[in-house]
């Protein structure tokens, strides 16, 4: 207890040199709160919204279908099967057929999935009621990026074309009845997404299915070879992929961001003991054993994150909750970085995010002051006393 | 001066190494000391004063012989030992004082006392004992940087005094005083001196403090040349 009472009084006694190394600390602490927060938050945001955008509550996969192999999409659709009808009729499972084609916006040629879609779905957060129409255009709604790339607008017609199942060429034009805007580049790059009734007709598929979209988790494969369930965990893998990498960047920004806080520690504490050898002599001349003295310098520097953690927690609550609840605001381009990513990102700062950072940074820095402090236990206290470098 | 022991050195040697020999600093001290007694080990640069001390002191070790302070063999005694018999009963008084820099005068003078673990009511009404001791009661909240020299080493008086030590060891307190400033210390020790029976002992070469001390070791080459009491009233 005296020793933490004789640190408090000669870090609060130093003034200003303890107050900027504190203040340099805590920039470290809001830092790396701050950086993964963001991760945090970003990652959290990408999986909410390829849940609320394109994966649902799961999906049953017809068993021939590979989103990676363009080529099996021809081959990969069935009809519903009996013990999932209900469930397509009730809403809880939204048929999407998918099939490959080629639209000419403005003269120019893009291939292109299309993607049927009942109008009615509440499952996934597309626009598809405005795929309602009065029977005399094919509407279709696409993505901001697919927009841009095409150079569509709302109102637009555009040629599709495409191959039904008996492989004839076959053309239409489709209206650009809506365009919204997503987070999810894989429901709009690249995508037209079309009535499911319209798409079946076009490809002579009636009735048939390439995926099943669920409204919520809990369906299990059933006992028919055609429709495989793919449960979220299963679906988001790609994207917990890319947060791993990304998780792994992040740790080595973070752990650079600590060793540098590290460095000014160490730093403060190997000053401090080449500059007051005295101090250390006159501990020990006044009755310290030279093992209390070590104990009062490692207390000294560890201490700096103790007062860095009060002084963070004084700016950084306010500014990362200000951060959290108004967001981040991310630059256009961001579209192309290929993982869902808002416009706005809030940063989510977890309990166990907070107090991981503090509990880590309070050990390192007491490591990395009691490591220059053991040099006191070799320190002789008459050499000590003359100040003289050892 | 009461004739009761409290510091028995015997054939005391110091050999420190330099290089591939080494330098005896001290070389065959017989000395002790009374409780009470004002004395100085007098000496030029080199002549072991300091490294005397420092042995009385429990920071240093004998490396022949033996140097007995308060019934303990300082050669004898371990780390913690030691640091407890400073903390008691040994007060020390440096030439550049040795204050802490960061601390006010008040807290200066409270060290010791902390690590003694001394209540806070009883600690306070201590340190302000040993500031009137020293006239520095106006000084309490001053840093040592805003004192000047004399009162930078009348706290460091007031330090090495406020736990009422058995023995108060001095090295060269004068020396970077003026003689206005020294006059004055020395006064106060020997007031303290009488008045509290502490014993003192200086490594000097200040004249100032060889005319107040009542016990004149003179020290040359590691050895003790003369040893000489003077009955003062």
């Amino acid at each position: 207890m005296l020793a933490f009472k004789l640190a408090l009084r000669n870090l609060l006694g130093a003034g200003l040199r303890t107050w900027l190394n504190v203040i340099i600390l805590s920039f470290s602490f809001i830092i790396i709160i701050w950086l993964k927060g963001l991760l945090e938050g970003w990652d959290r945001q990408a999986k909410n919204d390829m849940i609320k955008w394109e994966i649902g509550g799961g999906q049953f996969w017809q068993a021939s279908y590979d989103p990676f192999d363009p080529f099996t999409l021809l081959d990969s659709h069935s009809t519903i099967p009996d013990v999932l009808s209900d469930s397509v009729t009730n809403g809880t499972l939204v048929p999407v057929l998918i099939s490959q084609g080629t639209i000419y916006p403005n003269g120019r040629m893009q291939s292109v999935l299309f993607k049927g879609i009942s109008p009615e779905q509440k499952v996934l957060a597309l626009p598809t009621l405005k795929l309602k129409s009065d029977g005399t255009y094919i509407p279709a709604i696409i993505g901001s990026s697919m927009a841009e790339s095409t150079q569509l607008k709302e109102g637009d017609y555009v040629t599709a074309r495409w191959r039904d199942k008996n492989g004839t060429f076959d053309a239409a034009e489709i209206r650009i009845a809506c365009i919204y805007q997503t987070n999810v580049p894989s429901v709009d790059v690249g995508q037209v997404w079309l009535p499911i009734d319209n798409v079946r007709e076009m490809m002579l598929l009636p009735g048939e299915a390439t995926i099943l979209v669920a409204n919520k988790e809990g369906w299990k494969t059933e006992k028919s070879d055609k429709w495989i369930f793919k449960d979220q965990k299963t679906l988001l893998i790609d994207i917990e992929n890319i947060i791993k990498a990304k998780s792994f960047v992040g740790i080595l920004i973070w752990a650079i961001l600590l060793m540098m806080a590290m460095l000014a520690v160490f730093d403060t504490q190997v000053l401090s003991i080449f500059r007051r050898q005295k101090e250390i002599g006159t501990y020990v001349a006044l009755g310290m054993t030279r093992g209390q003295v070590v104990q009062l310098f490692t207390i000294e520097g560890a201490m700096h994150s103790v007062l860095a953690t009060l002084v963070a927690a004084a700016y950084g609550i306010p500014l990362l909750t200000f951060q959290a609840i108004r967001g981040i605001s991310i630059p256009v381009e961001s579209k192309d970085f290929g993982i869902a990513m808002a416009a706005k990102l809030y940063p989510v700062y977890s309990l166990t995010l907070i107090t991981g950072t503090v509990i880590v940074v309070l050990i390192v820095t007491t490591i990395v002051s009691y490591w220059p402090s053991r040099k006191i236990g070799r320190l002789s206290p008459t050499e000590a006393l003359r100040g003289r470098i050892q | 001066m009461n004739d009761e022991v409290i510091i028995t050195i015997e054939g005391l040697k110091k050999h420190f190494p330099v290089g591939s020999g080494r330098f005896t600093a001290l070389n065959g001290i017989d000395l002790s000391f009374g409780k009470g007694e004002f004395a100085g080990l007098i000496g030029p640069s080199g002549s072991g004063k300091t490294t005397l001390l420092n042995i009385m002191g429990t920071l240093d070790s004998p490396s022949e012989g033996m140097a007995i302070i308060l019934g303990e063999s300082v050669g004898n005694l371990s780390a913690r030992a030691s640091a407890l018999l400073r903390k008691s009963q040994l007060g020390f008084i440096f030439q550049s004082y040795n204050l802490f820099q960061v601390y006010t005068v008040f807290e200066n003078v409270e060290f010791p006392l902390l690590l003694q673990g001394i209540e806070a009511s009883k600690r306070k009404k201590m340190v302000l004992d040993a500031l009137e001791w020293v006239g520095l009661t106006d000084k309490i909240k001053s840093k040592p940087a805003q004192l000047s020299g004399g009162e930078s080493q009348r706290v460091a008086i007031a330090r090495a005094m406020v736990k009422k030590p058995a023995i108060v060891l001095a090295d060269e307190p004068t020396a970077n005083l003026d003689a206005a400033n020294s006059h004055n210390i020395l006064q106060t020790m020997e007031k303290l001196n009488r008045e509290l029976k502490t014993t003192f002992i200086f490594a000097t070469h200040d004249e100032k403090v060889i005319g107040y001390v009542r016990r004149k070791i003179f020290l040359f080459d590691g050895k003790v040349a003369k040893d000489e009491k003077i009955e003062k009233n």
